[in-house]
């Protein structure tokens, strides 16, 4: 028994993205038709020759129909992937094993999601009947229990910890303000984050991730043939992925101040990958920030920074740009929105043009000589998760 | 010998300033507060507060449980079965609806007086009327629970001594189904037409105990109609300092509980050896006279009716207005919550209606909702039922949720860690936004959470815990 991973046994040979944004223009078929183009010009290849597909869509389309009809895909497997927010990551998870299983030789994994069609703010629960005692927070509302917990556990001034995780909107602002697929496309300050009103808890609408449809893609192969359509592959170190128990909400011991899921998936994503100092192997990294004392904690739980020092970290410019350790540099969820089904490979695909150094040039990362990249996707509440982590690099071994 | 054995009352924790309504539309209102059920609350929710405070200073399993009001959260379908859920009654337990009229709760009090099992009656009402009006001034909501049985059940703290009933048809006060507001005769009807009445009861009841007025320790007299109370109550005989206050100055009338609540506010600040004459005027007279033993002296609830009347809180006329349904209040831009489900809630009554949660045998660990596997350990069923309806807890995190839909925004919500152990993540109630902190002390209360689809939802929050424990 173990987690092995499937390091350097598949490559991704090409990957496209679709704009985030409000597409009232587009359906859902529309954005999938155009994630996929740009995903087959990309690899170089036709539909025909790709030999399984897996969709990933939380709330938009209940099955691989909803895929192959659009694209007319003609007598292949098409598997509908939800995983909560990880959805999309998932869907690259299943075609990359079914890759590496040698089940098939060229895959593609797509995400999708129309979230604008629905009529409301922000992301809304598909109902499932239940006895009417769940709790009906919103998920602002649950993240927003960790900066109170955090500012005490560690002795900060709440203002102080409210500032820095203002300032980590204000990092993905100015990384999405210089990205023209992002759907916020405007820098803002920490301090004019934090004079707007509160939506929950101490967070602003600020605070929160932005709500846009969109999609996006990868195709894979075997690693040994990436060399058939790029001579610049991207390869599958780890896919690591856990599914926690709820257990925040019922053990006294949790505290709020980390995701033990997120942490346990990075741990043996490391491992997978042989990683053993991520701070100086991990090149860039998309993480979900999908309110801003979500990122923060993930510094710590992703071993970015030491327990109880992100906050710090964060003030020191530690994850911008030009920081020692660049994360969301294609400004994250707060500047892309969060469609679900797709959010997890639009995060590849930032990895994907930062790695291979098709990142525009004013919001590319700095060579520090590192061949690594990371995304982190999770799904559900502090204390009942589940989080996916991946790591890709540029070289074989 | 039998009797009362206990008796609990809930009043709400909000209240309305009366001098409020004029200040708004130039007239109504009046002098004093009235009680204000929160937005999740109604009758079924205040009569388990009540019955849950009654059946706290006893062991007694009553052998029926009934539950009066005239304003139903449910018609067809009983209300008091979610009472019986609630208190975790046994299925042998009867559980019945004493409905519609206002003399009902001093009827079914009454009755259980006489009848030969031991039986909760739990009363609860909702009063108001458009607004303005004197029903909405007058009016108060509220609900007491008494629990009436043998010496053999239990110490009895008054002793039924007799009854007195007079009953007429005429068309004092009225509503029709699904009426918003109740409709009354010219008040002198109502006032000539009462007293006879009154003394017909109050004769038989005298005569039944042979008691005289003077014998008369402590008189309540209830009834909707003001004019008629006041006037006619003078002419019983009883002394001056006998006249109990009806609370009508810091409650209002809750309609058909009141009696049941005055009676139990009185006992709660009774001696030994007093007697105790109770008459509601409703559709006619009802009178019970009842004789308080040594017992009595034993009597200290956790949370006495006057502690809850000095802890209130006051509310706007505009909220007043808004949880009463007569001002449409935008709400957040969110889908509305959907109905929940009957067979799922009926798999989980002991969790949605009783707070029971499980406790894993192997390791002690409390699981909210009750779990089949256990989080620690793995066991897989082997698992205790363990009631927390009644267990304190401490606040250990918060937010205020300004964008989640509730009838009543913001949502004010809490991870509640218990005392003993058990965590569960839970809505304040009674709780504005600035009154939350970490550390607070909270106990369960069984709330509405919202009515969705013509469904009630109800479950659990926690509720500050106030006054002397």
């Amino acid at each position: 028994m173990g987690s092995h991973g499937i390091k350097d046994q598949v490559a991704i040979i090409g990957m496209g993205c679709t704009p985030f944004t409000e597409h009232w223009d587009k359906s859902l078929d529309d954005l999938i038709i155009d994630a996929a183009q740009l995903t087959y010009a990309s690899a170089g290849i036709h539909q025909d020759d790709i030999d399984a597909f897996w969709f990933g869509t939380s709330q938009s389309a209940a099955s691989g129909l909803a895929m192959g009809g659009p694209l007319k895909i003609h007598g292949k497997p098409i598997t509908r992937v939800e995983n909560y927010c990880t959805t999309g990551s998932e869907a690259m998870r299943a075609a990359a094993y079914a890759v590496a299983s040698g089940a098939y030789d060229v895959v593609m994994a797509l995400g999708a999601e129309k979230v604008k069609d629905g009529g409301y703010q922000g992301l809304n629960a598909f109902p499932i009947p239940t006895d009417g005692t769940q709790r009906t927070l919103t998920a602002a509302g649950m993240f927003s229990l960790i900066l109170p917990a955090y500012a005490k556990k560690y002795g900060v001034d709440e203002d102080e910890i409210r500032y820095s995780v203002a300032t980590i909107a204000e990092k993905n602002h100015f990384n999405g303000a210089r990205n023209p697929l992002a759907q916020f496309r405007r820098e803002t300050s920490a301090e004019q984050i934090c004079q707007m009103a509160a939506v929950a808890g101490r967070l602003s609408v600020f605070d929160c991730a932005g709500v846009a449809d969109g999609a996006a893609a990868v195709i894979m192969c075997r690693a040994e043939d990436a060399h058939k359509y790029t001579d610049n592959a991207l390869y599958v170190k780890a896919l690591s992925f856990v599914a926690g128990t709820g257990a925040g909400s019922l053990d006294p011991d949790y505290d709020y101040t980390t995701l033990p899921e997120c942490k346990w998936s990075a741990d043996d994503a490391y491992a997978q990958a042989g990683v053993t100092s991520p701070r100086d192997e991990i090149a860039v990294a998309e993480v979900h920030d999908c309110f801003t004392p979500t990122e923060l904690v993930l510094m710590e739980d992703l071993g970015f920074s030491d327990p109880g020092q992100a906050w710090r970290d964060v003030l020191d410019g530690a994850f911008r740009l030009d920081g020692r350790l660049p994360v969301n540099s294609d400004g994250g969820l707060k500047a892309f929105g969060h469609p679900v089904g797709a959010s997890g490979l639009r995060m590849l695909y930032e990895i994907w043009l930062q790695l291979r150094g098709e990142a525009p040039e004013e919001r590319r990362i700095a060579d520090h000589g590192r061949k690594l990249g990371l995304v982190h996707n999770l799904g559900g509440y502090p204390g009942e998760m589940v989080s996916f982590v991946g790591i890709y690099g540029t070289e074989l071994g | 010998m039998r009797g009362i054995i206990a008796a609990g009352t809930h009043i709400p924790h909000y209240r309305l300033d009366r001098t409020e309504v004029a200040a708004f539309f130039g007239k109504g209102g009046g002098r004093g507060q009235r009680s204000v059920a929160s937005y999740d609350e109604d009758t079924t929710t205040m009569g388990v507060a009540a019955a849950r405070r009654a059946l706290a200073s006893t062991d007694l399993e009553p052998q029926e449980l009934w539950f009066a009001t005239a304003s139903p959260a449910y018609l067809e379908k009983t209300n008091a079965t979610a009472v019986h859920a609630a208190l975790q009654l046994g299925p042998e337990v009867g559980a019945l609806d004493f409905g519609g009229a206002l003399r009902s709760g001093a009827g079914a009090l009454r009755t259980a007086l006489t009848a030969g099992v031991s039986t909760l009656v739990a009363a609860a009402d909702q009063r108001g009327g458009l607004a303005t009006s004197a029903d909405e001034a007058a009016g108060g909501d509220g609900a007491a629970a008494v629990l009436i049985g043998d010496d053999t059940d239990g110490p009895v703290i008054a002793e039924y001594l007799g009854a007195g009933v007079a009953t007429e048809e005429f068309l004092e006060r009225w509503r029709l189904p699904g009426g918003d507001r109740s409709r009354a005769w010219e008040e002198r009807f109502g006032e000539v037409t009462y007293g006879p009445l009154m003394s017909q009861a109050w004769e038989r009841a005298l005569a039944a105990t042979s008691l005289s007025a003077d014998d008369i320790d402590k008189l309540i007299v209830t009834g909707t109609h003001g004019r008629a109370v006041a006037r006619n109550a003078k002419r019983l005989g009883v002394r001056d300092e006998a006249m109990i206050d009806d609370l009508s100055g810091s409650v209002g009338n809750t309609g058909t509980a009141h009696p049941l609540l005055v009676l139990s506010s009185a006992l709660e600040q009774a001696s030994p050896g007093e007697t105790i004459a109770v008459m509601t005027l409703a559709d006619g007279v009802e009178v019970i006279v009842l004789r308080t033993t040594d017992a009595i002296s034993a009597v200290s609830p956790a949370m006495s009716t006057a502690g809850q009347i000095a802890s209130g809180t006051t509310v706007s006329y505009g909220k007043f207005l808004s949880w009463r349904g007569m001002v449409s209040v935008e709400p957040p831009n969110r889908p509305l919550p959907n109905r929940p489900s009957a067979s799922a809630a009926h798999r989980r009554d002991d969790w949605k209606f009783g707070f029971v949660g499980s406790r894993d045998r192997s390791s002690g660990m409390i699981h909210l909702p009750p779990a089949r596997v256990s989080e620690k350990g793995g066991a897989v069923d082997d698992m205790e039922p363990v009631p927390m309806a009644d267990t304190v807890g401490t606040v250990v995190s918060f937010t205020i949720d300004k964008l989640v839909y509730s009838p009543s925004p913001p949502v004010v919500f809490a991870v509640v860690d218990f005392d003993g152990g058990g965590r569960a993540p839970l809505e304040l109630a009674d709780c504005g936004p600035d009154e939350i902190e970490v550390g607070m002390r909270v106990l369960p209360t069984f709330r509405r959470l919202f009515t969705a689809d013509e469904i009630h939802n109800y479950f659990w929050k926690v509720a500050p815990v106030r006054g002397v424990r």
